[in-house]
C-alpha cells in the first residue's frame, strides 16, 4: 500500500505441519519502510526467526500475505542478503571465493565485483584473510565474512538470522559497533533478530517485540538515540529507559518470573547485567 | 607435516614388509619347505625377472579393467548418490532395495555376466564395477546428507539452479565423503577384475593365477599374487594422494 514500504505482513500465520503441529506465528500485520534498521526481538521459540525465514522465501507462510517490495513472496526473493546465525561458509573456499558465491549464483561477471571484495574485507578488518580459509579464522571474523558475502551485491534488504548468538560478549560488542558502522554506510534495511535486549536497543531504530508462542507483534518500540552511538551509550538514562520497558513487557507477558527467584532467563539479560 | 607423516608411515610399512619377506626366506630355507607348497620369495622375485614382459602384459590388462571398473563406479555411483537423496520417495523406497542388493554376493553373479556379455573385456569391468560401486553410492549418500541445514539455507536464498546448487554446495560437501568411498572402491575393483578373469578369461592376473593353479606351478600364483599386492597398492596410494590433495582446504586432523 504504501509505496515506500518494503515488506507488508497482513495476518501472516506460520503452522509447522506434523503430529504436533506448532503454530510458530498467528496474525502478523506489519508495515516495514525502507532504510530501517529493525531489531526483532523475542524470547526462545516465539516464532521471530520464523519470520525472518519467510520474508527471505526460506520458509513459506500457511496463510495471509507476505509482501516484499510490493511482491507477494514465493520463494526467495531478488537482492536480498541473508546471514545466519552459524556463519555457513563453505569450507572449502577461501574467503575471498565465499564472498563471490552470490555472484556466481547470479551468473554475474566477476571481474566486476574484484573491487567490491577488496572494499568490504577492508572494511571489515579482514583485508589480509582474503586468501585464507574458514577454518583458519576465529568466530568474529567467520562471521564478519558470512556478513560481507551477504553485502556481496549491494542487497536493499539485509536478513539477519541471530548473527552474533554463537559469539562470547566482547566480540558481540565489536560486532556491534562494526554492524552499525556499515549500516550507516549502506543504509538500507535490515531486519535483525535477537534475543539480546542490549543488542536489540543499540542496533535499531526500531525494536519489534515478539510474544511467545504463537508468535504475534506485541509491541513495536521507536528508539530515538542519536548515531553512531558508542557503547557506552548502554550506560546512559534514555538507553535503561528503553531497557527498562521491554522488560517490563517480557515480565507482563510472563517471560520473566522474578518472583520465584528463578534463574529468570538470564540469557536474555546479557549486556545489561 | 602431512607430507612428512605421510613418509614416515610408508617407510614403517616397507620396513615391516621387508622384515617379513627376510623371515619367509630364512624359514623357507631353513625347513626346506618344497616350492610346490610355498616357493622362496627370491625365486618368486626370479620368476617375475625372467618374464616380465609377459607379467607386464597381464598385469595392464587387469589394471586397465579395474580402473575401467573403478571409474564407471564413481561416476555411476555418484549419479545414482545424487538422484537417491534429490526426492524422499526415491530415499524411502529405492535406498533399502540397493541396500539388499549389496547384500548379494556379486561374485555369484559373475558367471550371470559372461552369459550375458561373452567373455571379453566388458563383463570383467562390469564385474569390477558392481562390487566396487556400492561404496560409493552409501558413502556419497552420507555426505550428500550431511550437508549443513544453514548451508543449505543459503543456496536456497542465493536463488540458485539445480545443478548450481549441486556442482557449487552439495557436491564440495560431499567430497571428503566421496574419497573415502573411493578409497574402499578400488581396493573392490581389483578383486572385480581378478572375479571376472577367474569366471572366464585368456588375459589378466586371474587368468595368470588360474592357468597356472592347472599346472601345479606355485612360482607363477605366488608371482602373480605379488604383482596384485602392489598393484593394489598403488591404486590405493593413488587414491589417498588424490583425497589429499582435494581435501587440502581441511583442517588438519589431530592425531
Amino acid at each position: 500500500m504504501n509505496g515506500r514500504s518494503i515488506i507488508e505482513a497482513q495476518a501472516v500465520r506460520k503452522v509447522f505441519p506434523g503430529k504436533h503441529g506448532v503454530t510458530a506465528l498467528e496474525r502478523v500485520d506489519v508495515d516495514i519502510p525502507a532504510g530501517r534498521f529493525i531489531s526483532i526481538l523475542g524470547p526462545s521459540g516465539c516464532g521471530k526467526s520464523t519470520f525472518l525465514r519467510c520474508v527471505g522465501g526460506i520458509e513459506r507462510i500457511t496463510s495471509g500475505s507476505l509482501r516484499v517490495r510490493g511482491r507477494e513472496v514465493n520463494g526467495p526473493p531478488e537482492g536480498i542478503g541473508f546471514v545466519f546465525q552459524r556463519d555457513a561458509l563453505l569450507e572449502w573456499r577461501n574467503i575471498r571465493r565465499n564472498l563471490l558465491l552470490p555472484v556466481e549464483f547470479a551468473r554475474k561477471p566477476l571481474a566486476q565485483y574484484r573491487d567490491k571484495v577488496e572494499e568490504l574485507l577492508a572494511m571489515t578488518g579482514l583485508a589480509d584473510f582474503a586468501d585464507r580459509y574458514p577454518h583458519q579464522l576465529s568466530g568474529g571474523m567467520r562471521q564478519r565474512a558470512a556478513i560481507c558475502r551477504a553485502l556481496i551485491d549491494d542487497p536493499d534488504l539485509l536478513l539477519m538470522d541471530e548473527p552474533f548468538g554463537a559469539l562470547d560478549a566482547i566480540t558481540r560488542d565489536q560486532m556491534n559497533i562494526e554492524l552499525q558502522r556499515i549500516w550507516m554506510s549502506t543504509r538500507n534495511t535490515v531486519l535483525f533478530v535477537t534475543h539480546g535486549i542490549a543488542e536489540a536497543v543499540f542496533l535499531g531504530d526500531e525494536v519489534m517485540v515478539f510474544s511467545p508462542r504463537p508468535g504475534r507483534i506485541a509491541r513495536t518500540l521507536r528508539i530515538d538515540l542519536p548515531r553512531p552511538r558508542p557503547l557506552s551509550i548502554r550506560e546512559t538514562k534514555a538507553f535503561g529507559d528503553y531497557v527498562a520497558e521491554i522488560r517490563d513487557l517480557f515480565q507482563q507477558m510472563g517471560i520473566f518470573k522474578e518472583r520465584d527467584n528463578a534463574p529468570a532467563s538470564g540469557n536474555l539479560m546479557e549486556g545489561k547485567a | 607435516m602431512k607430507g612428512a607423516r605421510h613418509a614416515h608411515a610408508i617407510a614403517a610399512g616397507s620396513l615391516s614388509g621387508l622384515l617379513f619377506l627376510i623371515a619367509w626366506e630364512v624359514l623357507g630355507r631353513w625347513l626346506e619347505v618344497k616350492p610346490v607348497v610355498l616357493p622362496l620369495p627370491t625365486q618368486i622375485l626370479a620368476e617375475i625377472i625372467d618374464a616380465h614382459d609377459w607379467y607386464l602384459d597381464h598385469s595392464l590388462f587387469t589394471l586397465m579393467t579395474t580402473l575401467a571398473g573403478f571409474a564407471l563406479s564413481v561416476v555411476l555411483g555418484v549419479l545414482i548418490a545424487a538422484i537417491l537423496v534429490s526426492s524422499r520417495l526415491f530415499e524411502r523406497y529405492l535406498y533399502p532395495l540397493i541396500v539388499a542388493l549389496n547384500n548379494v554376493p556379486k561374485v555369484a553373479i559373475a558367471p550371470l555376466f559372461v552369459i550375458w556379455m561373452g567373455t571379453g573385456t566388458e563383463p570383467k569391468i562390469a564385474i569390477a564395477f558392481l562390487i566396487a560401486v556400492f561404496a560409493i553410492i552409501v558413502d556419497t549418500v552420507h555426505g550428500l546428507r550431511s550437508v549443513p541445514p544453514d548451508v543449505a539455507d543459503l543456496a536456497h536464498v542465493l536463488r540458485g539452479s539445480w545443478w548450481q546448487v549441486f556442482t557449487k554446495v552439495n557436491l564440495p560437501c560431499a567430497l571428503p565423503s566421496i574419497l573415502s568411498g573411493m578409497k574402499i572402491a578400488i581396493s573392490l575393483a581389483l578383486v572385480g577384475a581378478i572375479v571376472g578373469e577367474f569366471v572366464s578369461s585368456q588375459r589378466g592376473l586371474g587368468y595368470v593365477i588360474m592357468s597356472a593353479q592347472g599346472m601345479f606351478d606355485t612360482v607363477r600364483v605366488f608371482a602373480a599374487l605379488f604383482i596384485l599386492s602392489a598393484l593394489g597398492l598403488l591404486l590405493y596410494a593413488a587414491v589417498v594422494w588424490m583425497e589429499a590433495r582435494f581435501t587440502a582446504w581441511r583442517p588438519a586432523k589431530e592425531e
